[in-house]
């Protein structure tokens, strides 16, 4: 029963079907943990403890009953944007810290049918708007490596979560890399797939045209495993894709051999940190020992990626966070004058300083005489970096490089600089501006803080990226190092 | 500055937010510096590139207009501020 919390989910699947252990004393286990350890943390917004001994329960029932789900029993965490029936939903805002959601997202509902016992709601930047889980109502996440640092964002609780061995895996959402960076900067998987790969149903939107579910674990192969689940077609979602889901743990292991890796010089140029960039360098020669070729590539325009995200996201940021106006859910201001300023009071109470920066980015850049000189141009720039993107995978089948510029970087130290902060994204951008599936795994450390290689692939290629991901885990032990203060 | 206090009041009031004295300061400064880095985007060449419409040049999906929903309004409003006989509340909107 010793060290459940070291297992990843394959390793707890195999032991939860040999018996060796229940779900509930795997669950007791694991939420015992967070009761010990996450004040130093702040991963959580909401444990669920009571429910996940009941889903706990079911499972093991189930199984006694031999009739076991794809995660039979496994528990995971949800990042707190995911709508969850009869549980608080609160988007890391004060706009929502009352809200108590009456039906459960997709995601939700496929992962408890497949038997997963979910453990709670992890923390995040406010509506996912930020890189370092610093704009969350309840207090910035801490980096499990280093106390003083940041998890990453705006998943940072998901990915503090995961490497503080909390859970083997927790979801996430990724519109500008919200998945993938704080994925690196824990030394933990993140995958973001292909848009309208899973369902975005009941997860609560910031931009609806690059948002997208994925997932953080400790490997690639739990990753697949989890995504297998999670991806798929949904009526209830008009951007979904109706397109197969293949079964990602069938072909993990194959080999890698005469994979053609794409580099992209850009990727490489100043603004990366040059141990981070050696670290990726090694884990790219790695791939190569295993019979991958690489191949330069170029992306013209992926310098423009930032400066294009920061508009299209924003535009739809204000589009979308127009639901929240204190008459439906959510905060609502007292002593109103008039419905004016019940509107204004009460986004003005309850959304924080970055939401409201971007929300009025948003206003701006779609206001009347400023809308073809920025929502239109760039909507043509990202149409541009995307046929970049395209040609590109004509000669490559996925491209390497920095999941992040650097390691881990200090709570408060890039707070107060918005441009800075969102340069922290400059290298995972593209792939959400083009639709693309993208994966992060852990390569390495710089100065004791985890470092990620970044690997993108073709529209739903989200195979390949697993295959290569488990590959490489196969050959290196990076995921399998564990913070000191969390083993 | 790119952008001045009046434009800001006027951004605001498009976005509905109520900011303070303070926030107004802020935002002044922040908010045009984030304007004048998507400003970069003017030196690109877009001559006859139609803007993305969606990632995967997929068409928005259409459903037969049928009642799909059920009625779960007491449900819904259990999370609303102010709710009467079932409707929402507001302050008073005709004199």
């Amino acid at each position: 029963m010793m060290d459940l919390h070291l297992q990843t989910m394959t390793e707890l699947a195999a032991g939860l079907e040999k018996g060796d252990f229940s779900s509930v004393e795997l669950t007791q286990a694991l939420l015992d943990r967070v009761a010990a350890l996450d004040d130093r943390l702040n991963a959580f917004v909401t444990v669920t403890a009571a429910e996940a001994l009941l889903a706990a329960a079911r499972a093991d029932a189930a199984r006694a009953a031999g009739n076991v789900g794809a995660l039979n029993g496994l528990p995971i965490i949800h990042k707190d944007i995911f709508c969850t029936r009869g549980v608080k939903t609160t988007c890391g805002s004060k706009m929502l810290n009352n809200f108590i959601s009456p039906y459960d997202a997709t995601v939700v509902e496929k992962l408890a049918a497949a038997g997963a016992v979910v453990l709670g709601k992890s923390n995040m930047d406010e509506f996912a708007m930020g890189s370092s889980n610093e704009t969350s109502f309840f207090g910035p996440v801490r980096n499990p490596w280093d106390l003083e640092c940041s998890p990453g964002g705006s998943s940072g609780g998901s990915s503090a979560s995961v490497a503080a061995r909390f859970a083997p895996a927790a979801t996430g959402t990724d519109t500008g890399g919200s998945i993938r960076q704080p994925a690196a900067l824990t030394g933990t998987v993140g995958i973001k797939p292909t848009y309208g790969r899973v369902s975005r149903y009941g997860m609560i939107a910031f931009a609806s045209s690059l948002d997208q579910a994925g997932v953080i674990t400790r490997s690639s192969e739990d990753a697949a495993r989890v995504l297998g689940v999670m991806a798929g077609f949904d009526e209830r979602d008009s951007t979904s894709i109706d397109h197969p889901v293949p079964d990602y743990l069938a072909t993990i292991g194959d080999s890698i051999k005469g994979l053609r890796v794409g580099i992209v010089r850009q990727h490489f140029d100043e603004g990366l940190d040059e141990q981070t960039g050696a670290r990726v360098k090694d884990a790219i020669a790695v791939i190569e020992s295993l019979g991958a070729t690489t191949v330069e590539v170029d992306l013209p325009n992926i310098d423009l990626s930032v400066p294009t995200y920061y508009v299209v996201a924003p535009a739809e940021c204000s589009s979308n966070l127009s639901r929240f106006d204190g008459v439906r859910f959510g905060h609502r201001a007292e002593n109103a004058e008039d419905l004016l300023d019940l509107y204004c009071r009460s986004r003005g109470e309850g959304f924080g300083d970055e939401v409201k920066r971007r929300i009025m980015t948003g206003a701006y850049v779609l206001s009347a005489g400023y809308y073809d000189a920025y929502y239109l141009k760039a909507q043509q720039v990202r149409q541009l970096i995307a046929d970049d993107f395209k040609k590109a995978f004509a000669d490559v089948d996925v491209i390497a490089g920095p999941t992040a510029p650097s390691p881990a970087f200090k709570l408060g130290d890039k707070v107060d600089d918005p441009i800075q902060m969102y340069l922290n994204d400059i290298y995972t951008i593209g792939a959400n501006l083009a639709g693309l599936p993208a994966i992060s795994v852990p390569c390495g450390f710089v100065n004791d803080m985890p470092v990620g290689l970044h690997l993108v692939g073709p529209h739903f290629g989200e195979e390949v990226l697993l295959r290569c991901g488990h590959q490489y885990q196969q050959q290196t032990e990076w995921h399998k190092a564990c913070p000191e203060a969390f083993q | 500055m790119s952008l001045d206090k009046e434009q800001v009041h006027h951004i605001a009031l498009l976005a509905r937010l109520k900011l303070s004295d303070a926030e107004y300061a802020e935002s002044v400064e922040k908010l045009s510096r984030i304007v004048d880095f998507v400003d970069q985007l003017s030196q690109a060449d877009t001559t006859g590139v139609v803007p993305m419409a969606h990632p995967l040049d997929a068409a928005q999906r259409l459903r037969p207009d049928v009642v799909t929903e059920t009625d779960n309004r007491n449900r819904y409003q259990e999370n609303a501020p102010a709710v009467v006989d079932g409707l929402y509340l507001v302050p008073k909107v005709i004199e």
